[in-house]
């Protein structure tokens, strides 16, 4: 027996299962309508390649993912193209999205096919082009094209090929059933899928309450190399990380995906669709769809082609729509609602559940929560759901982030088992959505910043490079002003400074000043008869011009004592302001004594007159 | 056809809160029969009265607040707490120290926090130690003496009219200090033989105390069993209490036994109905442990340097305080990550 490790936590809700493992899997067969969505998993949504009014024979693509992430799709039988519209397509949102509808033609003709006898004989590559051209993507979740999958990055070898039969979802028995009439097929899926990837160990891991399941799969598995694994019941044992824990006992790392540790999962239902594509040529236009819940008479599976209105699908295992209080697509763990059943299967579509009010009762009104740690005990992923639910409602996203919220897988076992019936699962995934908004607004906001910050250094340096050429410009022009004066007036002493603008300007107003007042006392002296001569500076303005050029004098010996303490680089320039300012201090003082000389004459030989 | 619209899942099982505390009251009888056998009629007499404040309290503070009364009546979680004041308060408290523990532990501690789950602190233990520290006569006076020492035991009526009186000298012909005051006061000058001798200790640990605390132990057994309860934080509490009496008092003659701090005052009822509490108590594994075994050292520290001589309320309470520092540094390592995410998101961050 091999070694299982159990992974924490987990439920073991009701399993509803023997209700729809009654009657074997039954042919859907063809309804009046197929409408098959152009995008139906993750990825880029296909191109049509069809026209309205197309004949197209069963296989034929009818649109083609020409870039990005994606897988063609198919006609799921002969007919004629009716519309390329758009329909609801089954999504949570209940939204609408391109779809071709085909109205068959009761042929179900075929289009040529070639089937592979020995797909040894092929390069890998050209076998995993083989799976992209049938459509093929996982058949259990997300539904993430399969070719991409079977190819990991080159670095990351994968050891251990894990088909995943658990289907520990409640209801569901789609991959039951179809491993107990398909086993030979799933078998030979797998081996093409390990042929791709030459793991050292292949397991087939299936729940302990499919006995015949795992009956029919441990015949089919004779003299190959695969390993049949009996796991415990235990939802979510069929969870991608919890199944890989219990059966290698490591963990996926958070953020990262099971081939960093040498592991990759499989659907059942993916195996054999691989295997159809290769040994028959027949792409995914079918998949297994479990139909059952207490709203219907005759719960089953059936094979439904793609493009099958769940409508049909629930007339044909009897529904009783006035009993039936809601369809959920999926399981009734992580399943979502519908709202309508004019919806198509998908490739990803594996079970509905036409509920009647006692079954899936309405949960009775949020309660507060007590904290009981109940959701804690059940969590598979070891997180803290209640305080991630404290968090999430308080709007502290950060906060939640910490407690990383992202781990969560949204099993629901958290909302199952919670005393005061609080939607868990929903509060997590609105904080998941406004994180995620956040991010991309943060995003956004960022780039704006970073356009605005550019923009403001470039404003910022082109004003700072103009001011720069104004300053020059109007040295220059104090300089030439300054050589102007000191040729003009030698006498006068001059008030200017060469070392800055303002300076300039302000002598020359001082001059202006000068001359106004010197032309004024020249008027009244002529009148009185005895004031000085014109030409002689008097006395009053040789003093203020001492006084002025004394307090520069100072102020540029501060200034340069300051600039030496800081060792500043304009030291020298200042030394040469100040050496001149104390030359003009002293020719200053020297005009001074000069005129009051003249005037000492001058009122000597006044009042000798 | 118009369907149900809902967020997955769509399967519950779970059981309600009201059916929780519904437990938890079914739990707690044995202890409750066994004060009665024991103590006389005070103790069932403080249940009924301080469920009845408790829930009344409950319903005014919610019909101010403008909920819907019954609903919040119906979680049954106003009752337990009146019930489990009932079981810790001394037999003859007078109604009106009753009332005010049990409208303090709902208004006060309860409902002014934000109601039911958002109370950082254990209500009834609030309540509890609020008249003890208010009316701390009337709150170590009142212990009923076992029923075995006094032939003429006061009837349902006797003991009504004395709890509704409040007259003291008639009460303190039925009262006697509790097993761990009597042991605390007079070690200092007797030695244990001495002391043990005294009527209150019986034949075994703690005449009809060691019953009451054995009733408590099974009851709260009975709660692990259905998974009200996990076991972490009863049996870090014992276990911290234990050791802190092995390692610090294992003189008797200065210390109380170790039999006495385990079966003689409220530690198993603390242990399983006190510091359970969910609410009010941490949340991780690793932290209930650590929660746990604070309590449990602190019930010790306080009992034997202290000046009480039981010590759950004030050692409860104190955890309290500390259960959201606990919260931050225990949570579990996520699958996937190498590490649990201790402490508070970095301010860096975002």
């Amino acid at each position: 027996m091999t070694q299982f490790w159990e992974f924490p936590g987990g439920i073991h809700p009701a399993e509803n299962k023997h209700q729809s493992t009654q009657r074997p899997i039954r042919q859907a067969g063809l309804p009046d309508q197929l409408v098959v969505p152009l995008q139906q998993h993750i990825g880029e949504p296909a191109q049509v390649l069809v026209k309205v009014g197309d004949r197209v024979q069963k296989g034929d693509k009818l649109a083609e993912v020409t870039s990005g992430l994606g897988v063609p799709v198919h006609a799921p039988t002969s007919g004629i193209i009716e519309a390329i519209s758009l329909q609801p397509v089954p999504h949570p949102s209940g939204m609408q999205d391109w779809c071709v509808t085909l109205r068959p033609d009761g042929e179900d003709e075929w289009r040529k096919r070639h089937p592979i006898k020995d797909y040894r004989a092929l390069e890998r590559d050209q076998v995993l082009g083989l799976i992209r051209e049938a459509g093929i993507s996982g058949l259990g979740g997300a539904g993430f094209p399969t070719n991409v999958k079977l190819r990991p990055p080159r670095d990351r070898k994968v050891s251990t090929l894990i088909l995943n039969g658990a289907e520990c979802e409640p209801y569901i028995t789609a991959d039951d059933m179809t491993m107990r009439e398909k086993a030979a097929d799933i078998v030979a899926g797998m081996k093409v899928m390990a042929w791709i990837l030459r793991p050292e160990r292949c397991v087939i891991a299936i729940e302990d309450n499919k006995p015949e399941a795992i009956e029919s799969i441990n015949r089919a598995i004779q003299g190959t190399q695969i390993e049949l694994a009996v796991i415990p019941t235990k939802y979510p044992s069929g969870g991608e990380k919890q199944l890989i824990h219990i059966l290698t006992g490591m963990e996926v790392p958070s953020g990262g995906i099971p081939a960093d540790i040498g592991v990759m999962c499989q659907n059942i239902g993916t195996a054999v669709a691989v295997a159809d594509a290769i040994f028959e040529d027949r792409p995914l236009v079918s998949r297994i769809v479990t139909i059952t819940g207490e709203g219907v008479a005759e719960p089953g599976n059936f094979e439904a082609l793609i493009g099958t209105p769940i409508s049909y699908l629930l007339e044909q295992a009897g529904l009783d729509a006035e009993r039936t209080n809601r369809l959920v697509l999926g399981g009734p763990m992580m399943g979502y609602t519908l709202s309508s059943a004019a919806v198509p299967v998908v490739k990803t579509s594996n079970c509905v559940i036409a509920a009647t009010s006692a079954e899936l009762p309405v949960p009775p009104p949020e309660q507060p929560c007590i904290r009981c740690g109940e959701c804690a005990l059940a969590c598979p992923m070891e997180l803290l759901p209640q305080q991630l639910f404290w968090h999430a409602k308080a709007g502290e996203f950060e906060k939640a982030e910490h407690l990383n919220l992202f781990d969560c897988i949204e099993c629901g076992a958290c909302s199952y088992v919670c005393p005061s019936s609080i939607p868990l699962v929903q509060y997590y995934r609105h904080a998941k959505g406004e994180i995620r908004v956040q991010r991309s607004e943060q995003e956004k906001a960022d780039r704006a910043r970073e356009r605005f910050e550019a923009r403001q250094e470039r404003l910022e340096r082109e004003k700072r490079e103009k001011e720069q050429r104004r300053k020059e410009r109007a040295k220059a022009a104090a300089e030439a002003q300054a050589k102007k004066k000191a040729q003009a007036e030698q006498s006068a002493p001059s008030a200017d400074g060469d070392t800055d603008e303002r300076a300039a300007k302000a002598a020359l107003v001082q001059q202006a000043l000068a001359r106004k007042k010197a032309k004024a006392e020249a008027n009244t002296s002529e009148a009185a008869h005895d004031k000085p001569a014109p030409d002689a500076p008097d006395i009053e303005t040789l003093e203020k011009q001492l006084a002025q050029a004394q307090a520069k004098l100072r102020n540029m010996e501060d200034m340069l004592k300051e600039a030496r303490s800081k060792e500043a680089d304009n030291v020298d320039k200042l030394q040469r302001a100040v050496s001149k300012n104390q030359d003009r201090v002293k020719r200053a003082e020297e005009a001074l004594a000069e005129a009051r000389q003249q005037q000492g004459g001058q009122t000597q030989s006044q009042s000798n007159e | 056809m118009s369907f149900v619209q809902q967020s997955s899942p769509h399967a519950r099982q779970a059981r309600p809160t009201s059916q929780v505390m519904l437990w938890v009251i079914i739990a707690a009888l044995p202890g409750l029969l066994a004060q009665t056998l024991f103590f006389g009629w005070g103790n069932l007499i403080n249940v009924v009265w301080c469920v009845g404040v408790a829930m009344a309290s409950e319903a005014a503070v919610i019909k101010l607040r403008g909920k819907p009364v019954a609903f919040f009546l119906k979680d049954n979680t106003a009752a337990v707490t009146g019930l489990l004041l009932g079981l810790s308060l001394p037999q003859f408290t007078p109604w009106w120290v009753s009332a005010t523990a049990a409208i303090s532990a709902i208004v006060v501690a309860k409902q002014l926090y934000g109601g039911l789950g958002s109370n950082p602190f254990n209500p009834a233990m609030v309540g509890y130690a609020l008249v003890l520290i208010s009316f701390p006569v009337a709150m170590t006076t009142n212990w009923a003496q076992p029923v075995m020492l006094w032939g003429d035991t006061p009837g349902f009526g006797e003991t009504l009219s004395a709890i509704a009186s409040g007259q003291q000298t008639v009460i303190d012909g039925w009262t006697m200090a509790t097993p761990l005051d009597e042991y605390k006061h007079k070690i200092a000058s007797f030695t244990s033989s001495e002391v043990l001798e005294h009527p209150t200790f019986g034949e075994g640990v703690a005449l009809g105390w060691e019953w009451v605390n054995g009733a408590f132990l099974a009851g709260g057994l009975l709660l692990i069993g259905l998974r009200v309860i996990t076991w972490h934080i009863p049996v870090s509490f014992l276990a911290a209490l234990a050791f802190m009496s092995l390692a610090f008092g294992s003189n008797a003659d200065e210390y109380a036994p170790l039999s006495l701090h385990l079966l003689a005052g409220a530690t198993m009822f603390g242990a399983f109905f006190i510091a359970t509490d969910p609410v009010s108590a941490a949340t991780s594994r690793q932290g209930k442990l650590i929660y746990g075994a604070g309590i449990g050292v602190l019930i010790y520290i306080i009992r034997t340097w202290g000046n009480y001589p039981d010590a759950v309320a004030f050692a409860v309470l104190l955890m309290n305080f500390a259960v959201p520092f606990i919260d931050h540094y225990t949570p579990p390592r996520t699958y996937g990550h190498h590490k649990p995410r201790r402490g508070v998101p970095g301010r860096s961050r975002g």
